[in-house]
């Protein structure tokens, strides 16, 4: 198969590593989501993450520690969200905007000492034999470890919300918080933990754009890329398999317009770098037409606050 | 900001009626388009504001300036309150303030406005000053045609417009006289400031075996990208980006403004000041070529550096015989284009592929 001079199996390579980011965002999002919150403060948490990340690896030297200083800053951000709206009762929607225009301008604060600097090198993890199979070794076998470990991790998301207990839990609070409560859970304390749990996920993402992806720290960095996460977890239909999907269909489509270009196929550039977001609007539009699909998908309490007064 | 206010009532009156006979203290104010720590285009800019300090010393307030101002209406309400805050001189450094610049300076006759970049001069007190970017991209065009393997040179460009069209066919035009079968990809990244669509690009031209990339976007994202590859290597843009050093930046095209602000404001002090149109380059020591690293071998930083001197000597990159894209003549044998056919290029020449975006 050939595109224009582009060769698939690089074309998808890379689009595995240009979807890491959002797909680590949108499955935080979706447990968040799936526990009953509307957190649309991933933007501002993945920057967070980002910046903290970059500072951490650059400190220490060492890009793991990187990648749990985005993570733990992401989840610090996401508690002054849990604070407001599981304890204040304040409206989700604008709780999330704001928390996105403060991550901006904090992470904007913080960066301002590292710019310029280069981040510790993560390698590929040495697969030996494995990489140097044709066409599959290019694709699967020459990533680092941030690639697979997203890809455990939309697993490990699957199993756990569909075949365990605390699954089961998070799935009844997002669906009705007053049953879930007067069975005896802890609404409350579920959800923060799930909105901790996404704060960490978009750190980690943000974390892989200014560690991995580009790798150095400028204000801005994740330019747009949370709410695109935002985006995946409706066009998955809170589904963690179809997050896979909408991740790799977006990043896949950033990639190829670039790599088009660079092949000097004769599309008109225009379309190509809109057509990422033409293509998530048709598909939430088809999904939508299906006679109330996405409502059914959506959990029934989201974004709705719980008191255990009412 | 207080400062600005507070000198508002104060200097009003001395601003005017100055420039003819020369000014025993200029006030002179900058706008910027990004934050300084850009490192690129906001910085250099920035170095001669503190060059033009240094130069002048107690004659000289140059400490106002605003960063990340947005091109568009607020610009024209950030020189408004530069304007009534006494500055003598306002430099607004982006193509995107040319029609708030002279908006403003309609308005306040006594204030001269410097524009870069731009080709506005609607009042007689503004004026436009811009480098020749095109002679540092001849320099970096013949290190790139030397220097690449597959033969493919890969370059960024940010918007289709003739400064960065200037680039792309100065640099292939360069690469092409020392190596025939060079060819050349370019990528539009619609921004001038955007690493991860910028480390993108780059990927995906490194990945179509481009092993030499030229940019016209203000990050260090491409240089970043490319030092993952062995053997791909890029140059710095605007500024020096030493940080990538020896390689995979093997040179750079630096701004240097400072020589143009120094001269501008020591026009305004001794009372020669006139409203100009200016266009420098190599030889004026605008643009400056940075330091060829040793990851270039001798004789090719000996051509490299041949094209340099050559320019300063008057050779134009631009030199006939060459043809547009479509085959068409467009200068004749020993023939050079002129400046403003310049200033409004919108076509490739002959052996680029690609259309440029209309």
């Amino acid at each position: 198969m050939d595109l224009g001079g582009i060769n698939p199996a690089v074309l998808i390579a890379s689009l595995m590593v240009a979807s890491v980011p959002i797909m680590l965002a949108a499955l935080g999002e979706l447990v968040v989501e799936k526990a009953g919150v509307l957190n649309l403060g991933v933007e501002g948490m993945m920057i967070i993450g980002a910046v903290m990340g970059f500072a951490v690896a650059v400190n220490t030297g060492s890009p793991l520690a990187g990648f749990l200083g985005g993570a733990a800053g992401g989840a610090i951000l996401s508690l002054i969200f849990a604070l407001l709206t599981q304890y204040l009762l304040a409206n989700q929607v604008a709780t999330g905007l704001a928390l996105t225009l403060f991550g901006l301008g904090l992470s904007s604060l913080i960066g301002q000492g590292y710019v310029g600097i280069r981040p510790p090198l993560t390698g590929a993890v040495p697969l030996g034999p494995l990489a140097d199979i044709p066409v599959v070794g290019r694709i699967l076998f020459r990533h680092d470890w941030m690639v697979y470990g997203s890809l455990v991790m939309v697993a490990a998301t699957w199993a756990v919300l569909k075949f365990t207990r605390i699954g089961l839990i998070l799935r009844a609070v997002g669906e009705n918080h007053e049953a879930a409560h007067a069975l005896g859970y802890k609404v409350r304390r579920i959800r923060v933990l799930a909105i901790c749990f996404g704060g960490a996920m978009a750190g980690l993402g943000g974390a892989y754009i200014s560690l991995i992806r580009v790798p150095q720290w400028t204000d801005g960095i994740t330019s747009g890329a949370g709410w695109i996460a935002l985006a995946i977890v409706v066009f998955a239909s809170w589904k963690p398999w179809r997050v896979l999907l909408g991740a790799y269909l977006f990043g896949g489509i950033t990639v190829l317009q670039l790599n088009l270009q660079a092949a000097g196929a004769r599309i008109p550039v225009e379309y190509l770098s809109m057509s990422p977001y033409l293509i998530t609007i048709l598909v939430l539009v088809i999904m939508s037409s299906g006679r109330g699909r996405i409502a059914a998908a959506a959990p029934a309490s989201l974004g709705k606050n719980f008191h255990a007064s009412r | 900001m207080k400062k600005l206010l507070l000198a508002t009532a104060a200097t009003l009156a001395i601003a005017g009626g100055a420039s003819a006979q020369g000014m025993d203290k200029v006030k002179a104010c900058f706008v910027y388009v990004g934050p300084i720590g850009d490192g690129g285009w906001t910085f250099q800019h920035d170095q001669g504001r503190l060059a033009v300090i240094e130069e002048f010393g107690d004659r000289v307030d140059a400490s106002t300036y605003q960063e990340s101002v947005p091109e568009g209406a607020d610009a024209e309400r950030v020189l408004t309150q530069m304007a009534l805050s006494g500055c003598n001189i306002i430099f607004t450094t982006s193509f995107g303030y040319m029609d708030q610049t002279n908006n403003v300076a309609a308005k306040f006759p006594n204030v001269k406005f410097e524009h870069a970049t731009g080709y506005k001069r609607d009042h007689a007190n503004v004026s436009t000053y811009d480098a020749r970017f095109y002679e540092g991209r001849a320099v970096m065009g013949t290190i790139a045609g030397h220097m690449t393997e597959s033969n493919k040179i890969g370059y960024i460009g940010s918007f289709p417009i003739p400064e960065v069209i200037q680039g792309i066919n100065s640099s292939f035009i360069a690469a092409r006289k020392v190596n025939p079968d060079v060819t050349m990809s370019v990528v539009w990244a619609y921004t001038w400031f955007d690493p991860a669509k910028e480390a993108d690009a780059a990927k995906a031209l490194i990945e179509q075996g481009v092993d030499v990339i030229l940019q016209h976007t203000d990050s260090t994202a491409p240089l970043a990208e490319a030092a993952k590859t062995e053997g791909v290597i890029g140059f710095g843009q605007a500024s020096d980006m030493t940080e990538f050093k020896p390689s995979p930046r093997v040179s750079s095209i630096i701004d240097n403004w400072a020589p143009y602000y120094i001269e501008r404001i020591g026009a305004l002090l001794d009372g020669t000041y006139e409203q100009k149109a200016t266009w420098a380059g190599i030889a004026e020591g605008e643009v400056e070529i940075g330091e060829i690293t040793d990851a270039v071998p001798a004789e090719v930083k000996a051509a490299a550096e041949a094209v340099r001197d050559a320019i300063v000597g008057g050779q134009h990159p631009f030199t006939g015989p060459l043809n547009k894209q479509d085959g068409s003549a467009w200068l004749a044998e020993g023939e050079t284009p002129e400046d403003g056919d310049l200033a409004g290029m919108n076509f490739y020449v002959e052996g680029i592929t690609g259309s440029i975006p209309q």
